[in-house]
């Protein structure tokens, strides 16, 4: 676990100059939503996805740097996991179309994008339960010639390989703590257990962009803080990460850039401090007149609109079910 | 009540020919299902298009017994395609639809009466099984001692199926412990996964269909020589249930499941059948409980009987493993 670089300012830890390395990169970038950035990962342009007459996700413009921990915040039903979702080629957009160093990936399918190396994890933890963690381990690698129909028949050809496979994964258990479950079934792991296993399992994959919907989610306090440290450890090897995240000390602690989401647009911008302290943000998560006291009659306005809401969200949702 | 005939006709039902049809064609509905995790509901119609190409093949086109297994293979590789191209893309419900249809049209379309110069109708199709029996390389004469005791045909049919079985177990076995199996069991736990990790899905399970598809054919040639006859109702989906009966009860995602299954299934068939038509006759059970005809509706029960025994004793079949149940209930 590596300590908190800010409480700790002496330290020659190399977290630290990692850290300032994305500060300075992102020390230009203006804080205003759609901000372009120096060294791009990703960059998305106009990207639109509708479930009927609901527009879940409007994004005009979104760079990601390379290299840095990017945060993207927003309130339930910002359409956070539906932008993950059209970026990773899972769901397709309305319109719309964005690239992954410099390769255009609007209808790619998903395999594709990871083999790409674009590589995401699961709001809802997806362990393959019956598999052992090594195994779940294994599947993560790509280019395996055992994964071929008629190589399969001949362990000859690919055991060499699968050994290359294992020592790598047993390294990944080893640093994610998970060495001891390793022959375990995966469903028998605990939620944060299971966390860390998709966690490791993508990094299989070998990505440059990590994705992760929602890391935190259901994680006990002493796990949480070794995710971080894993987390922070992915940018200072070199891979850029974007995550979805609802806990926001974690996305203060280890965020370089966030990016606040809200009714499927992109609200606001900026380094972590700016954005915490932005109007917009704190109108987004709190509704516009939250420092006036409410009359009854606004009240009752507000519950009603809120039932229209669902209604009119159960409609498309019910729509999209039948398309 | 005479016992040692009992077992003996039980023992001889194990390994008889019925076992190693049904045993084939489970093993191939095992890699769709236990493995892969694809609800295949129309297995009957792959292993009927298998039986019919012998039939037909040799019988109504007058091809060569080796080009008519061809066509066989050639013919369920295209309807695995058929059912997969569409279906696969989507959630596993649909499959199963679309499979039990399929099966079905198959059968009805052997069995309908303004293709019966082709197909043989409803009676089927025979006359082949000439051209099996002339590669008989044992000479005609009895075979084995006691109650093993088999005609040079039979042992003919034995060998071969018995061999054919071997030969998918040990392509299930390599298949399975390799990393492309890895690949089909990660699909039936979870494909999002799997997609998000690199590989193909949608390719995996088309594999995953031919292959238990073409296992599904072996067993309908087996059907057609051991019957030495083609005949539409056979292939109903009852078949089907059968199949996944037999692939429960050995226990699913194992090896050596569909086999074990298979022998239980037509062990207690065999048992039940004998000792209650024993009993009806020598008057043990009386008439107003059931008579000798209802004999054969009554093993089934019994057969079922077994099933939900099994399911609430051992829930994992014979050869599971319990851990991984209980990981469901989770």
């Amino acid at each position: 676990m590596p300590a908190d670089p800010a409480a700790n300012p002496a330290t020659t830890d190399p977290a630290l100059t990692d850290k300032a390395a994305a500060d300075a990169a992102l020390r230009d970038v203006p804080h205003e939503p759609g901000a372009p950035k120096p060294d791009p990962v990703l960059v998305v342009d106009d990207v639109v996805r509708q479930f009927g007459g609901l527009t879940a996700v409007d994004v005009q413009h979104f760079e990601v740097q390379r290299n840095t921990i990017t945060a993207l915040i927003g309130p339930n039903g910002a359409g956070k996991t539906t932008f993950f979702n059209l970026l990773t080629g899972f769901d397709r957009p309305s319109s719309g179309q964005w690239t992954y160093n410099g390769q255009e990936l609007a209808g790619v399918a998903p395999h594709r994008v990871a083999l790409n190396g674009m590589v995401r994890t699961f709001q809802l933890t997806k362990a393959l339960s019956r598999l052992t963690v090594i195994e779940n381990m294994r599947l993560g690698a790509t280019e395996q010639t055992g994964e071929r129909f008629l190589q399969a028949l001949v362990p000859l050809l690919w055991r060499k390989q699968e050994q290359a496979v294992t020592e790598r994964a047993d390294a990944l258990l080893d640093r994610f703590k998970l060495t001891r479950v390793r022959d375990d079934f995966a469903g028998s792991l605990s939620g944060g257990q299971r966390k860390l296993l998709e966690v490791a399992r993508a990094l299989m994959v070998e990505p440059d962009l990590v994705m992760l919907d929602e890391p935190m989610a259901g994680v006990n306090p002493a796990l949480k803080q070794s995710l971080l440290g894993h987390v922070r450890s992915l940018r200072d090897e070199g891979m850029s990460v974007l995550f979805v995240e609802h806990d926001m000390d974690m996305v203060r602690d280890i965020s370089d850039w966030i990016v606040v989401m809200a009714e499927g647009q992109i609200i606001a911008e900026g380094p972590p401090d700016a954005v915490m302290g932005n109007a917009r943000v704190i109108d987004a998560y709190l509704g516009a007149h939250h420092d006036a006291p409410l009359t009854e009659e606004e009240e009752e306005q507000i519950l009603a609109e809120a039932r229209g809401d669902e209604a009119s969200f159960e409609r498309s949702a019910s729509e999209e079910e039948r398309r | 009540m005479d016992w040692s005939l009992i077992l003996q006709n039980a023992v001889g039902a194990i390994v008889a020919g019925e076992v190693v049809t049904y045993a084939l064609a489970a093993i191939g509905l095992n890699i769709h299902f236990g493995y892969t995790g694809l609800l295949n509901f129309g297995q009957a119609g792959f292993v009927a298009l298998g039986a019919y190409a012998v039939g037909m093949g040799i019988v109504t086109y007058g091809l060569p017994l080796w080009l008519a297994l061809l066509v066989g293979f050639a013919a369920v590789t295209v309807l695995a395609l058929l059912l997969g191209v569409p279906t696969l893309r989507l959630r596993a419900d649909y499959l199963a639809i679309v499979t039990i249809a399929a099966a079905e049209i198959i059968r009805l379309v052997f069995r309908a009466a303004s293709l019966e110069e082709w197909t043989g109708g409803a009676d089927g199709i025979q006359g082949y099984i000439r051209e099996f029996r002339a590669l008989n390389p044992f000479p005609r004469g009895d075979y084995g001692a006691g109650w093993f005791t088999y005609a040079e045909d039979d042992l003919f049919i034995l060998i071969l199926g018995w061999g054919l079985v071997a030969v998918c177990l040990l392509i299930t076995f390599l298949l399975m412990r390799s990393p492309w199996g890895r690949v089909l069991k990660s699909i039936r736990e979870d494909e999002d996964a799997v997609r998000s990790l690199g590989k193909n899905v949608f390719v995996y399970k088309m594999q995953s269909l031919v292959l238990g598809g073409m296992i599904g054919c072996l067993a309908g040639f087996m059907f057609a020589f051991d019957f030495a006859v083609a005949q539409p109702n056979i292939y109903s989906t009852e078949l089907t249930f059968f199949l996944y009966t037999i692939m429960i009860l050995g226990g699913a995602a194992r090896v050596f499941g569909p086999v074990v299954g298979s022998m239980i299934f037509w062990g207690i068939l065999s048992l039940t059948d004998n000792f209650l038509n024993q009993g009806v006759r020598e008057g043990l059970i009386p008439n107003w409980i059931m008579n000798s005809t209802q004999v054969g509706q009554v093993r089934f029960m019994l057969v079922g009987l077994a099933l939900m025994l099994l399911m609430i004793f051992r829930p994992q079949g014979i050869f599971g493993d319990k851990r991984e149940l209980q990981l469901d209930a989770r």
